[in-house]
Parts: C-alpha cells; structure tokens; sequence
C-alpha cells in the first residue's frame, strides 16, 4: 500500500512518544536508584534530565495537533494520536514523581540510613517500574490483553502502599529520631503508588487505542 | 427503527453490465445518510434507483425491491410522477429553470395543483424559500432571472423547489461539490435543519462533509455496499477493514 501524507507524520509521532516513554522508564529507574544507594549526584542528574522531558512533552503537543488539524485523521489513526496526546501528559506527570523521588534522595541521603528490614519498599519499586516498562511495550504492540493484565497487577502496589505506611508509622513511634527519614519514606511510596496509578490510566488507553472501547471509570473492563 | 427506505437485494444493470450487486439497506425516517465510496463505486446509480431517476436510461433495468413507506415503488402501476414529487432530487450541478426565482420554485406547485389560488402560492413559495434558506437573499428580487443568483444560491433555488411540492425524502448528489467553502457550509447547514422534517440521503465524495452531517453512512465498493454503520462508528471504528483503507486515504 502507498504511503500517505499522514505516514511520515504518524512515524515521528510514534517515535517521539517511545523515546518519551524510554526517558521516563530511565527517570523512574534512576530516581529509585539515587535513593537504594544514596547517590545524590544520580538524584541531581535525574531532576536536571526532567527539563529534557517536559521539552518533550511540548513536541508531541505541538505535532499531535498539527495532525488533527491538518491531517484529519479517521479510525485507527485518528485513535492512535488522541491515545499520544492523552498518554504524553501521563508520562510526564509519572516523570515528576520520579523527580521527587529523586529529590527525597538529596534529603535522605544526608540523614542516617534506614535498615532495609522492610520488604515490601523493593516490591513495590520493582513492581512500579516493571508496569511502565510493559505498558508502553503493550501500548507499542497495541495489546490490549497485557494490558488488562497490567491493570489488575497495580493491586499489587497498592497493597504494599498499604503496609508500608502502617510499617513507616510504627517507625516513627518507635525511633522519633528516624522521623524526617521516614516521613520522607512515606512521600516516596506515596509517588511510587501514583505512579502506578498513572500506568493503570496507559493501559487504559493501550486499550482504547486496540478496541476504540473506553474502558475508563467501569467496573467492566 | 422506522425505515422510510427498505432496499432488498437489489441489481441493476446497464444493458449487460451489472452496476449494483444485491443491495440491501434500510434507511430510517428523519435522518441523514451518507453514501460514500470511490468514483464509479456505484453509489450515485443507487441513489438515482430511489426515486426511479434511472427509467429514463433505456438500457437500465432493476432486480430486487425498493420500498418507500411499505409499497414497492417498482410494481408495475407506480405512479412515477407522484413518486418524483415524494422523493425530491438535487444535483451536483444546479439547474434552475430559464425563469424566475418566483417561478422556479412556483412551477412544481402550479403544475401539480397543490396550491389554492395566488395568495396561497406565494405563500408556499416563500415557504419554500425560507426552508431552503434563501428568503432573505432574494425577498426583494423574485421576478428576477434565476441565472442572476450565485451558483450556491441557485442550489438553494433547487431545494426550495424540491421542497415546494412537499417531498418526504430529498436526495442529493453531492450537492455542495461545484461550490465554495462558504456556500457549501451554507449547504450543509441547511442539511442539517431540514433533517427535522425530511428523510436525506446523500452522496458525496468528501468523506469529512459524509462525517459532519450524516448520522449513517453507507460505503460501497464495485456496486457492492461493504458497510453500514452510525457515521460516528464509521469514522472511529469501522467494521471492515475496506472502510477503515478507503476512510483514511490508503486508495480512493
């Protein structure tokens, strides 16, 4: 089949949005390193690279509604640029949180370390990240079943939000002197969940996209 | 769903030559359907089949039944006069009469006496002319030549004379093609107003006018209609992939 007018346009748009979402799977990745291993000079290069993201965010802005605008796209590509400009601001947004994960690191790393005896800290970080990662290749190789699948896993964080924060506040009671680094523990799972949160709404999109059925706000997914 | 139009399997054939393949569709009262599709997809033959325009091509001949209010208006017998005056046509080239813009939209009504005496044609008339919107453009100019108006102008005349002997169903062969954007916003409008009364059915080639004004719109392929659907569907999501090339620009 020939290539139309709207091809060329459709493949950078493509392209933008994969390298947006590499650069905030990376964002979240080193945000959480910065913090496990107490590199603050990781923490400053994350926030600094945050610019980069929110430029961005910007391009995809500007290119999806010279499309719209000039293309007129219908059906499939018309779904494929409303699900870029709806996933873009997600994933900036998800790039923020890892921002200030990054910046609890600078603070955290001048306090004294927290012993690791909590386990569900890695769990939920791992967890966060591998959505993200799956999300976009669903969104990539629009599977709507993965998708779905992702969805359901974001459970898993939001149990784990939970006994942390009980686990964090037992912390405080405990050892008053661990306050500030454990308050700011509980910022960093809090930014972890929502995270989470903003992958659940890529997959909804991913789902949009594949089946033109908004599956957003129903209990029917 | 109320159909105004049921078309079952129909054929059609230009001498030997089979332009339409087992059509069959059911068209709703008070609504705008669009036909779409690529040039000789066939979609101006069906139109022209429901309002039996095509008699007068003496190769032409038709299969197949197409029911307007319930009666098949192929049974032999069918009052084709009375048929034209139910279901109005317009085309893509306007064509008023050599007279007035008073008489073109009067001529309808006088030859078919529905009016009575001249108080209540005028009356009609201006009636006529203010559904098609066009009553203030010529209020002050009727007995003027129909040929003095601007072409989207003139195409309004020929709605208000379509409208005039009082139809059910307007067809129309891409109206607005021979137009300019203004005339044909004015167009498509007028559409869109006169759905509330009359059932339309019409064929364009630019599928964002079938997306703007359409509520259904029906897509056909070699003679064959590959789908009907909500225009809101068809433009999002459509059922067969034909569609979804032929929507966005992968052949035409």
């Amino acid at each position: 089949m020939e290539r139309r007018i709207i091809d060329q346009q459709l493949d950078i748009l493509r392209d933008k949005i994969l390298l947006l979402g590499g650069a905030t799977e990376a964002a979240v990745q080193r945000g959480m390193q910065s913090l496990v291993e107490r590199d603050s000079e990781l923490a400053r290069q994350v926030l600094e690279e945050d610019e980069v993201i929110d430029q961005m965010e910007l391009e995809i802005d500007r290119l999806t509604i010279e499309i719209l605008a000039l293309q007129q796209p219908a059906a499939h590509d018309l779904r494929f640029v409303i699900s870029v400009s709806k996933i873009t601001p997600i994933l900036e947004r998800i790039a923020d949180h890892a921002g200030s994960i990054a910046d609890a690191a600078l603070v955290l790393n001048n306090e004294p370390p927290i012993r690791e005896k909590y386990v569900d800290f890695p769990i939920m970080a791992q967890t966060a990240a591998d959505m993200l990662r799956s999300a976009l290749d669903a969104f990539t190789n629009e599977d709507a079943a993965l998708s779905r699948e992702i969805i359901e896993r974001d459970q898993i964080i939001d149990d784990a939000y939970r006994r942390i924060f009980g686990e964090l506040l037992e912390m405080m009671i405990d050892d008053p002197s661990l306050t500030t680094g454990a308050a700011h523990l509980l910022f960093v799972a809090k930014h972890l969940e929502r995270i989470g949160d903003y992958v659940k709404d890529i997959c909804e999109l991913n789902v949009y996209l594949r089946e033109a059925a908004f599956i957003k706000h129903t209990m029917f997914r | 769903m109320d159909s105004k139009i049921s078309i079952s399997d129909l054929d059609f054939f230009y001498g030997k030559v089979q332009a339409l393949h087992g059509i069959s569709l059911e068209i709703p009262e008070r609504e705008v359907i669009a036909f779409i599709g690529p040039s000789g997809c066939g979609k101006s033959t069906f139109l022209r089949t429901l309002n039996r325009m095509n008699d007068t091509i003496p190769t032409a001949s038709v299969k197949g039944t197409v029911l307007i209010d319930g009666a098949n208006i192929y049974a032999p017998g069918t009052d084709v006069a009375a048929l034209r005056r139910k279901v109005g046509m317009v085309f893509q080239k306007s064509n008023p009469f050599p007279k007035s813009i008073f008489d073109n939209v009067a001529y309808g009504i006088r030859i078919n006496q529905i009016h009575n005496g001249k108080s209540d044609l005028s009356d009609r008339v201006e009636t006529a002319l203010r559904d098609s919107a066009l009553w203030d453009e010529v209020k002050d100019r009727l007995n003027a030549s129909a040929f003095g108006l601007s072409g989207g102008q003139q195409q309004r005349l020929c709605i208000a004379r379509a409208l005039a002997v009082q139809p059910e169903v307007i067809l129309m062969d891409e109206p607005a093609s021979a137009l300019d954007p203004i005339a044909t916003q004015k167009i498509e409008e007028l559409v869109v107003e006169l759905k509330s009364e009359y059932t339309i059915v019409i064929v364009t080639h630019n599928m964002q006018q079938a997306a703007r004004v359409s509520d259904r719109t029906a897509f056909f392929m070699l003679g064959k209609l590959v789908e009907f659907n909500p225009t809101q569907k068809m433009f999002q999501n459509p059922d067969e992939k034909m569609t979804e090339d032929y929507i966005t620009g992968r052949f035409g």
